[in-house]
């Protein structure tokens, strides 16, 4: 579904384009029960990047996004989310840090829009109201999540998420459990949202597609360490079709099975 | 419920299947009391062993007309209710209280777990030679009935809610009484209501029992009082006066979590 803002919103967007704050990990370990999940791990991601982490099941994607909200505490190391930049308008310099799990997380005992509002003043309903119609949902405001299907609740999910303007999104396999043909309408407006808003953003996933159509950069995971760090060179909107989008593929793939590459 | 029955078919169905499920639940009861007022009234079952029912409706008529049976009914739902209110209520707050703090757990837990294991009842002796038959003895053994059910309730409750949302909440800047109204409370509240239901029915078997052994006033009383005098009519209409107290307590808890747990599909009716 396409993603339409008016000019007035376009011309916030524009404002708010710098908004992303940068992320530095240094020599991160984090440990459960004597198994080491990462170790030593670095990167540096850059304000308002779009990051995705792949890797199999169990290689720590999800322990290192977990850490960056502080849900883990890393043994050592360091985990820095810059500050928002000086020309930003904003209230204070703390950065605003939001996550998109894989299970959506609503409250079901509150209505979508009261869902969207969590930890909202009451006074900002208009704006929830708002993010909400970006989301396409605007009509089941007062609906409970319960009768919603899987990926509008992901919707409303990334509305609650985007109505705090946030400075960097993380998102945990949020797109994971839905049917092939809604995650490429919430891929799709994922990156309307990332491209308008310009927030920095870091996308843990299973799948190799969905890292390469969305991300600047594309890290694997192995063993705890960086294994692959590509850049994704490809222009925007990007088509899963093309040559060079199916070689990447191939390449990051061959990597996290382990095969030699066909070319 | 039927909602797996759709198409045409259903239509012709539903008339007949509506009315039999209307029906069906009241055949035998209303089987048995014919039987009831037949063997009454043709002698086989002697009055001074269980009345008729007419005898019991006109002995209500009598009661409720003389003032008498509102009266005990209204003493009797006032024990009943000051009973569960104070009961319920510290049950609420020490479960809500041990499940939050670790500290009031290690401290309470373990004592109120023993106190459990003793029945209310077992309590009526001392009890009596405490308050005497004042309404203290009834207060205080029905509040101890209702305590426990909503105490261990409100605990479980709060202990399985969702570590997900919990997760969420915290990220979403929630914490100390906004992430106990947002999350934890309402995630506990189908359990506790479990509780309250469990409770209103305890509230009154309690109540019963120390009403016919030591008491005053109240349906307990009345039935009791009417035994001395052979009255069998008057102690059938107080058995049956439980019964429908019973039941509307158990109806409001109902109620109540209709109301309250209307975001749970298991408790929306039907479209």
């Amino acid at each position: 579904m396409p993603v339409t803002f008016s000019s007035k919103e376009m011309a916030a967007a524009e404002e708010r384009c710098s908004r992303g704050v940068s992320v530095g990990i240094k020599g991160v370990s984090i440990a459960f029960g004597g198994r080491t999940v990462l170790e030593n791990f670095d990167i540096e991601i850059s304000a308002g990047e779009f990051v995705a982490i792949v890797g199999r099941s169990g290689c720590g994607k999800s322990t290192l996004l977990r850490s960056v909200v502080g849900l883990e505490t890393p043994q050592t190391g360091t985990i820095v989310v810059g500050k928002v930049a000086e020309h930003v308008k904003e209230h204070n310099r703390k950065p605003d840090v939001r996550v998109m799990f894989q299970d959506s997380r609503l409250l079901p005992w509150r209505r979508v829009l009261p869902n969207v509002m969590l930890g909202l003043e009451p006074a900002l309903m208009p704006q929830a109201r708002r993010v909400l119609a970006q989301v396409g949902l605007a009509e089941r405001a007062d609906d409970w999540p319960a009768n919603l299907s899987g990926g509008q609740r992901q919707r409303v999910a990334l509305a609650r998420a985007l109505v705090h303007d946030p400075n960097l999104l993380l998102l945990d396999e949020p797109l994971g459990s839905l049917d092939a043909l809604t995650r490429i309408e919430m891929q799709q407006l994922i990156e309307d949202v990332w491209r308008s808003r310009g927030f920095t953003a870091m996308l843990v996933t299973h799948d190799v597609a969905e890292a390469i159509s969305l991300a600047d950069r594309v890290i694997l995971i192995e063993g705890g360490r960086v294994a692959l760090d590509d850049v994704v060179n490809l222009p925007r909107p990007r088509t899963r079709g093309s040559a060079r989008f199916a070689a990447l593929e191939e390449r990051i793939l061959s990597r996290v099975l382990q095969r030699r590459p066909a070319f | 419920m039927n909602q797996h029955q759709k198409g045409p078919a259903f239509k012709t169905q539903l008339r007949p299947s509506i009315l039999a499920k209307q029906a069906l639940p009241w055949l035998v009861p209303i089987s048995l009391l014919i039987a009831w007022q037949w063997t009454s009234s043709a002698g086989i079952l002697p009055s001074r062993f269980l009345p008729s029912p007419r005898a019991v409706v006109s002995s209500f008529i009598e009661l409720s007309a003389s003032g008498e049976l509102w009266m005990h009914v209204r003493v009797s739902t006032l024990r009943a209710l000051s009973g569960f209110v104070v009961g319920g209520g510290v049950g609420l707050l020490l479960g809500l209280l041990t499940a939050s703090m670790h500290w009031a757990e290690i401290l309470l837990d373990t004592t109120i777990q023993m106190v459990r294991n003793i029945p209310p009842l077992a309590l009526i002796p001392l009890v009596i030679l405490w308050f005497g038959i004042d309404e203290s003895a009834k207060l205080f053994l029905v509040s101890l009935g209702v305590f426990f059910p909503v105490y261990i309730n409100t605990f479980h409750g709060i202990r399985s809610v969702d570590r997900g949302l919990l997760e969420m909440g915290r990220t979403y800047g929630l914490s100390g009484w906004p992430l106990y109204r947002e999350i934890i409370l309402p995630g506990a509240l189908p359990s506790i209501l479990v509780g309250v239901r469990f409770s209103l029915g305890l509230m009154w078997v309690i109540l019963i029992v120390a009403e016919t052994i030591s008491a005053r006033s109240g349906i307990g009383y009345m039935t009791m009082n009417a035994r001395e005098f052979m009255q069998t009519d008057v102690m059938v209409v107080g058995i049956l006066l439980y019964a429908i107290l019973g039941k509307l307590a158990d109806l409001l808890a109902k109620g109540l979590e209709r109301y309250w747990l209307r975001w749970n599909p298991a408790y929306q009716r039907a479209q």
